[in-house]
């Protein structure tokens, strides 16, 4: 990764609806709320311009809440500022997340102009399980929103799946699965749900009433993922990723290697020289401060030569390709080895990594299924 | 003053009688202290005290007096603690004492600490007067208190003071008769010193400051004394009086009064309570009787939780043993928890209050195995030994036959609680003795018990079943033969020798099923299955197993997870480090004594 690459993520957070397991930082917006975000938007980028001058931008990543509920004028506005205070690349990687029950000609005919990837958010191919999570969306309406990006010039685009939906079995997901492979996308995600504290999901999960698949039959669906997946040429290189020869996400990997990114919106969070930072995720404070980042950032941390070995690390470790001893030693000039040997054989005799002998190191299949409890190994003590 | 103005006393009483209240009305009414300074309780001081309403370690203090008649008298009152496991304390401060103040309360009556207590101050001859208190409480029964005292004890009640020390009601009775009817010292002023080290507490700056009772001669700043135990001989640099919380110094200690003394004292073991301090140049001929050597009843290890604590643990445990002579321990290890300590407890209270001590006033964070009681073993060759520590039971084959100390539990209850109680005495081995109403709603259930039944959970087990209505104390009453196998526990086929415990035989199954359920819900679930297993000998009696973790994985990762992320995966290496490790498996610090309660309810 060269040094003055750069990648830019926007955050958009209005949704239609929240859904019942989200505690990401969205909320219902009116057009008005719309209009002046974009405008702030637009004084942060041009407040940060002066940082990003000597970087060429690889990669720009629209997320959410749900960015195809902006109104397509403004979010051409906000791309054609952004390309005029940054210096983006002829082919850099411009992903959209779109949500299949926002889709209307005008978003859709900005996605064909302006960016070159798209995320949809399905989640799933049935519409009970849609109704559980609370989406606004149909299967139907996933699988007609994803032929109209096709016919809008799409020609990247990404499906998201989730497994470990409260009443979804092994072969309900397996459904899903085949229907969104039949669609024949360049890139499918699917994320185990994750109950978050602060969501419907954990108070009726908390009260017993949520119906989540047992440990065993949501590791069963892990792995029939991986197979139903691969079988279709779909590749895993990350935890949660798939993806055919070529179309891996280059601004996500872009996180997990470590390169620099600007986040810009409320909550938006950056790595840039050493830094890490987030975005007030006050919506007020941020119409009103944003052309001055110094008074929207919070959570400011510089990363200290332990900080960094051990997010090369736990992060590294989430690409199936996972870390080499040569990038541990050309990023932090000393060995691997010196840091974590003991670590490395201790859960290698656990089976839950292995290397290629070369000095590459990965998670095996059972590591990534604890990958948490192997991640934590990689945080030094104090001394 | 002379010795005629002196009254050295300690007050004593049932648990709950009001002996800290009593205590508290003679020092304000002494007029040491203004209304204004009294805290509630002066004399307990520790935080754990006040919260246990338990008086713990004895102490003294000094109040001027000005009788009816005119003249002033020293009071020094010392303090004792009520419960049975603090006999021995008891006993060192009666033996500072000429006199005892009696309090009974006048709707509980005569219970079996106040006879313990009237045994114990008989023994050091001390004149005793008992005073009723609580006469304020609309169930005060004074008349028929008063009768129970004269027949029960055999002490005149005559004209005895019936005080309500709540309120403060005739208190100044009790003042008045302190003089008239306690004696006064009768040391001989000019005589070699002789004087009794009753308690001592340790200053870092200070060193040894040792509380002493003068009986013969006197001591001053710059006297060359010699413990007549020890052996060690001092420069006294100072001595004076308690004042209430506080040491006041003086020109010296006469015949008959009672103080402290410092002599740069930096060594902790050469002044053991009960010695006698006597003149160097002109010693006493022979020492003050002191008194009898404590028994430990209860055994358990003391580990520091992190293994670099060990040093800081010997050093609280050596500071606490100066003013807690009770407590015996020695050093052991354990392959599970390191270096630690067997530690010898008067009973389970007092185990409970220092192992709390060593946590709260030492800051230690400690891991406390099985307490065991102390079993006589007897070989096939002949020969006898006393077993406190599990791991040193001998082979089986070795063993001719067993015997387990026995108590005889008096457990005082609300009617309603009887049946439920009953049942649990019986789970525990209990045979019944009797059962006595003291009043229609109130009973006394006798229980002959083995010790080893209720040092883990029976008090927990008994308030639990009856709501916290019962109260529960019991003596020792010998050895009796029995049945008795050793446990061990193995986690991932690794003997945990922390863990192994003295059973009952006939109870062995049903405690190993019951210890390996108890602890896989303590061992967290790992990388790998983790098998628990209870053994008698080589012989697996029963097992659980931790299954592995299937998956624990967090799906998303993205450019605002990262914090996160980081945070999460902090938070499970905490988690990790609060365990220790026996092979390779985490097992949690509490895991250890959380296994031995018995009693959760189900």
């Amino acid at each position: 990764m060269d040094d003055t690459s750069l990648g830019l993520y926007l955050h958009f957070p209005f949704c239609v609806k929240k859904c019942r397991y989200c505690d990401f930082l969205s909320f219902p917006g009116n057009m008005d709320a719309m209009r002046l975000y974009a405008a702030a938007m637009i004084r942060e980028m041009d407040a940060c311009a002066d940082l990003a001058r000597d970087r060429h931008v690889v990669s720009i990543f629209l997320g959410g809440g749900t960015p195809s509920v902006m109104p397509a004028r403004l979010l051409r506005e906000i791309m054609s500022a952004l390309r005029r205070e940054f210096r983006v690349d002829p082919d850099a990687e411009i992903t959209m997340e779109m949500n299949p029950g926002t889709l209307n000609a005008a978003v859709l005919s900005f996605a064909g102009d302006c960016v070159n990837r798209v995320s949809l958010g399905v989640q799933s191919f049935s519409d009970s399980e849609l109704a559980m999570l609370g989406r606004i969306h149909t299967a139907a309406e996933a699988e007609r929103g994803f032929a109209m990006l096709r016919d809008n010039g799409i020609r990247n685009i990404s499906l998201d799946l989730m497994s470990g939906i409260p009443g979804q079995t092994a072969e309900s997901l397996g459904r899903s699965l085949r229907t969104a492979v039949g669609l024949g996308p360049e890139h499918i995600s699917v994320y185990s749900l994750i109950v978050e504290e602060g969501t419907p999901f954990w108070d009726l999960r908390e009260k017993g009433q949520l119906p989540l698949p047992g440990e065993d039959e949501e590791r069963a669906m892990y792995h029939m993922t991986k197979r139903i997946l691969a079988e279709s040429g779909y590749r895993r290189y990350e935890i949660s990723n798939y993806a055919r020869p070529g179309f891996s996400c280059r601004h996500n990997e872009r996180y997990w290697r470590r390169g620099d990114y600007l986040g810009f919106g409320i909550g938006a969070a950056s790595l840039f020289e050493e830094k890490r930072w987030s975005n007030t995720r006050d919506f007020h404070e941020y119409l009103e401060c944003s052309s001055d980042p110094a008074r929207i950032i919070r959570d400011l941390e510089t990363l200290d030569a332990r900080s960094e070995i051990e997010e090369f690390m736990f992060l590294g470790l989430r690409e199936m390709e996972g870390v080499t001893e040569q990038d541990f030693r050309s990023s932090f000039g000393m060995a691997m080895r010196d840091i974590y040997g003991d670590t490395l054989d201790r859960l290698v005799s656990e089976g839950v990594m292995t290397s290629d002998g070369n000095g590459r190191w990965y998670l095996t299949e059972r590591g990534i299924d604890v990958s948490n409890m192997v991640l934590a190994e990689f945080l030094l003590d104090d001394d | 003053m002379d010795q005629s103005h002196i009254r050295n006393f300690c007050i004593i009483a049932h648990i709950d009688h009001g002996k800290s209240t009593l205590a508290d009305r003679i020092i304000e009414q002494t007029g040491l202290l203004t209304e204004r300074e009294m805290q509630d309780q002066i004399l307990d001081n520790m935080d754990l005290e006040r919260e246990r309403g338990i008086t713990i370690k004895s102490q003294a203090v000094r109040t001027i007096y000005k009788a009816d008649n005119g003249e002033e008298y020293i009071f020094n009152l010392i303090d004792t603690p009520g419960h049975v496991d603090f006999n021995y304390e008891v006993s060192r401060s009666l033996a500072a004492c000429d006199g005892a103040v009696l309090v009974v309360d006048a709707t509980q009556g005569v219970e079996a600490q106040t006879l313990g207590n009237v045994y114990l101050a008989l023994d050091h001859d001390l004149e005793i007067l008992p005073v009723i208190n609580k006469i304020d409480l609309p169930s005060a029964d004074p008349d028929a208190v008063a009768q129970e005292i004269e027949d029960v004890i055999g002490l005149d009640c005559e004209g005895c003071p019936r005080i309500s020390a709540k309120t403060g009601l005739h208190v100044h009775d009790v003042l008045e008769q302190i003089v008239s009817k306690l004696p006064a010292p009768s040391g001989k002023p000019d005589g070699p010193l002789k004087a009794l080290i009753f308690d001592s507490v340790y200053d870092s700056y200070r060193g040894v400051i040792v509380f002493i009772r003068v009986f013969d001669g006197s001591v001053k700043a710059g006297d060359h004394i010699r413990m007549m135990q020890t052996g060690a001989d001092f420069t006294v640099t100072e001595v004076g009086i308690f004042g209430a919380g506080k040491f006041i110094p003086s020109d010296g200690l006469g015949a008959g009064s009672v103080g402290y003394l410092e002599a740069s004292i930096k060594d902790l073991k050469e002044t053991r309570v009960g010695d006698t301090v006597t003149s160097f140049d002109r010693p006493c001929p022979e020492a003050l009787p002191g008194y009898k050597e404590p028994q430990p009843m209860v055994y358990c290890g003391i580990y520091p939780a992190d293994t670099t604590k060990y040093p800081d643990l010997r050093d609280a445990l050596e500071k606490l043993q100066l003013n807690d002579a009770s407590l015996q321990y020695e050093p052991e290890t354990s392959t599970a928890l390191g270096f630690g300590f067997r530690c010898g407890f008067l009973g389970l209270l007092h185990l409970d209050i220092v192992t709390q001590r060593l946590e709260r006033e030492y800051d230690l964070d400690l891991i406390t195995t099985a307490p065991s009681v102390i079993y006589k073993i007897y070989k096939t060759d002949g020969t006898e030994m006393d077993l406190t520590n599990p791991s040193n039971m001998p082979d089986p084959s070795e063993i001719e036959h067993m015997e387990e100390p026995m108590v005889e539990a008096e457990i005082m209850l609300t009617k309603e609680y009887i049946g439920p109680i009953m049942t649990l005495c019986q789970e525990r081995r209990g045979v019944y003795e009797s059962t006595e109403y003291i009043e229609e709603n109130r009973a006394v259930l006798k229980y002959k018990m083995p010790l080893n039944e209720i040092i883990y959970d029976f008090f927990d087990a008994l308030k639990s079943r009856s709501r916290g209505y019962a109260s529960f104390d019991y003596e020792l009453c010998g050895y009796e033969r029995s049945e008795l196998v050793k446990l061990d526990i193995l986690v991932n086929h690794e003997q945990v020798d922390a863990l192994s415990f003295i059973v009952y035989a006939p109870n062995a199954y049903a405690r190993g099923a019951k210890m390996c359920e108890k602890l896989k819900k303590e061992i967290p679930r790992q990388l790998f299955d983790i098998p628990i297993q209870a053994a008698v000998g080589s012989k697996i009696i029963a097992r659980e197993t931790v299954r592995e973790v299937r998956k624990d994985v967090l799906a998303k990762c993205y450019g605002g997870d990262i914090s996160r992320k980081r945070k999460l995966l902090e938070k499970q290496k905490e988690g990790k480090k609060k365990m220790r490790e026996i092979g390779s498996v985490q097992v949690p610090k509490e895991a250890f004594l959380n296994v031995l309660k018995l009693d959760d309810g189900d």
